[in-house]
């Protein structure tokens, strides 16, 4: 089981609560798990990343275990504690604007 | 008894003012999709409570939400805007190429026809079109591919197509704008374009005459007679009476040709309202009083329009797509301000009252007439 944080607006978007779980068979990657992500939730197909390009929007990062992740390849495995549901991974909003 | 629904886009959030045909008592609904920039909401013409909203934020992307039910409730549609084929490049602020990226949606318009049928104008400019309802987009690629679309440059606001208007009498043909490309009209469902910007002067770009580069803020017909099309450009109130063939200034008296917004009375094609803002570099209103401008006489000939706007110390500004009128028999007029206000008149612009004073600020109003 994979913990996914996700930031308010999103939140209310897919109507979840503070933390969504989501199943993932296979290497958990960014990219799988943003997959399983929106196959489970599609109203958030283009709010994390582009449609098309699949990079990451701009004012959003993604961190976990107090690393931040947002450089990373898509295809790098996340860490253990990600993997086995110790630990979230964060898609954290950009603290900017009016 | 005939009504009226008032769909504000915000900053922050949408809202919907509804009242019965006097006009004179509103019920607010919203926010709805609170902190989420509503760039424009528009309804069917014909099913009245299909709504579409579209829904932007520089955090996310952009959302499409629509109604069936007038606003009550919303469901997400369709938010994915790819350009056809490889997008090519536009010219920046500099004039250097530029990829074309899709940023947001900043007009949404209904056919009139087909309640499934949307039209959406985007940034960076280009005309999609959904027939299923808004849940799939594709592009009407010819207007971007444009023999000009290189030359395009964006205005302040950035390179958004952000009027169109679909001709009631010629299903084939429609009119769109662009800040700052210009104007263009389709006699082919939007399969190919010609660039309609003949008689504008720009003295602020290199060729003030050119066919292209005009900052055009907003452009406005009356159903009876869509041949004649009114522009408030960047400066400038312009007229044409020959679907965009050819235009003359009917600035006239105005006590200034800039601005943002401009409509035309729903009962006399030749009544028409504007609101003049200082400049281009001070974005309120001439000696801090709002007022409204009719021309009875399509232009040229301007009265000031004050009754109940503030007229002293206003400093508020009226965005290209934040003006709508009703089309009850004594036409309402609406606008809405980047201080929050939503102004109404219920007698074509005699009088004025706000519906809401302190809402975020205001960045579109439509406006439904209700059986």
């Amino acid at each position: 089981m994979i913990r996914v944080l996700l930031p308010p607006h999103l939140r209310t978007l897919a109507h979840v609560g503070h933390e969504v779980e989501l199943e993932l068979q296979g290497p958990v990657t960014l990219r799988s798990v943003l997959d399983a992500l929106e196959a489970k939730y599609p109203v958030l197909r283009g709010t994390i990343r582009d449609h098309v390009s699949q990079q990451r929007r701009p004012f959003l990062r993604f961190f976990a275990c107090e690393q931040d992740l947002s450089h990373d390849s898509p295809d790098t495995m996340l860490p253990d504690a990600v993997a086995g549901g110790a630990e979230p991974l964060i898609v954290l909003a950009a603290i900017a604007g009016g | 008894m005939s009504g009226v629904r008032v769909l504000v886009g915000t900053r922050k959030g949408a809202f919907i003012l509804t009242s019965d045909g006097r006009r004179d008592r509103w019920d607010v609904s919203g926010p709805h999709f609170g902190g989420w920039e509503i760039y424009h909401m528009k309804g069917s013409p014909i099913d009245p409570n299909r709504l579409f909203a579209s829904q932007t934020s520089g955090w996310f992307g952009q959302m499409i939400q629509r109604s069936n039910d007038g606003g009550k409730t919303w469901e997400p549609v369709g938010n994915k805007f790819v350009y056809d084929g490889v997008p090519g490049t536009h010219q920046w602020h500099d004039g250097t190429p530029h990829p074309w990226e899709f940023k947001r949606v900043w007009h949404l318009e209904p056919s009139l026809t087909n309640p499934d049928t949307i039209y959406a104008g985007v940034e960076d400019a280009a005309l999609f079109r959904s027939t299923d309802g808004g849940q799939s987009w594709e592009e009407l690629a010819g207007l971007r591919g444009h023999g000009t679309g290189p030359q395009w440059q964006p205005g302040a606001g950035g390179l958004c197509l952000h009027t169109i208007l679909l001709d009631p009498s010629r299903a084939e043909r429609m009119f769109i704008a662009i800040s700052a490309a210009g104007a263009f009209r389709s006699d082919d469902d939007g399969k190919s374009w010609r660039a309609i910007n003949k008689g504008l002067r720009s003295d602020y770009i290199p060729d003030p005459n050119a066919e292209v580069g005009h900052c055009v803020h907003r452009i406005a017909m009356h159903r009876s007679r869509p041949n004649v099309l009114f522009m408030q450009k960047h400066w400038d109130v312009m007229r044409s009476d020959d679907a965009g063939d050819s235009w003359r200034e009917v600035s006239g008296s105005l006590p200034t040709d800039f601005g943002f917004v401009i409509d035309v009375h729903a009962h006399e094609p030749e009544t028409i309202y504007v609101i003049p803002i200082k400049s281009d570099s001070e974005h309120y209103p001439p000696d801090g009083k709002l007022r409204v401008y009719r021309s009875r006489t399509g232009g040229n000939e301007w009265e000031a329009l004050t009754k109940g706007l503030p007229q002293q110390d206003c400093y508020v500004n009226v965005l290209r797509d934040a003006m709508a009128v009703d089309s009850l028999d004594s036409c309402g007029i609406y606008f809405g301000t980047t201080g929050g206000q939503v102004y109404a008149s219920a007698d074509a612009g005699d009088t004025w009252n706000p519906i809401v004073r302190d809402l975020p600020a205001v960045l579109s109003v439509e406006v439904q007439t209700l059986p």
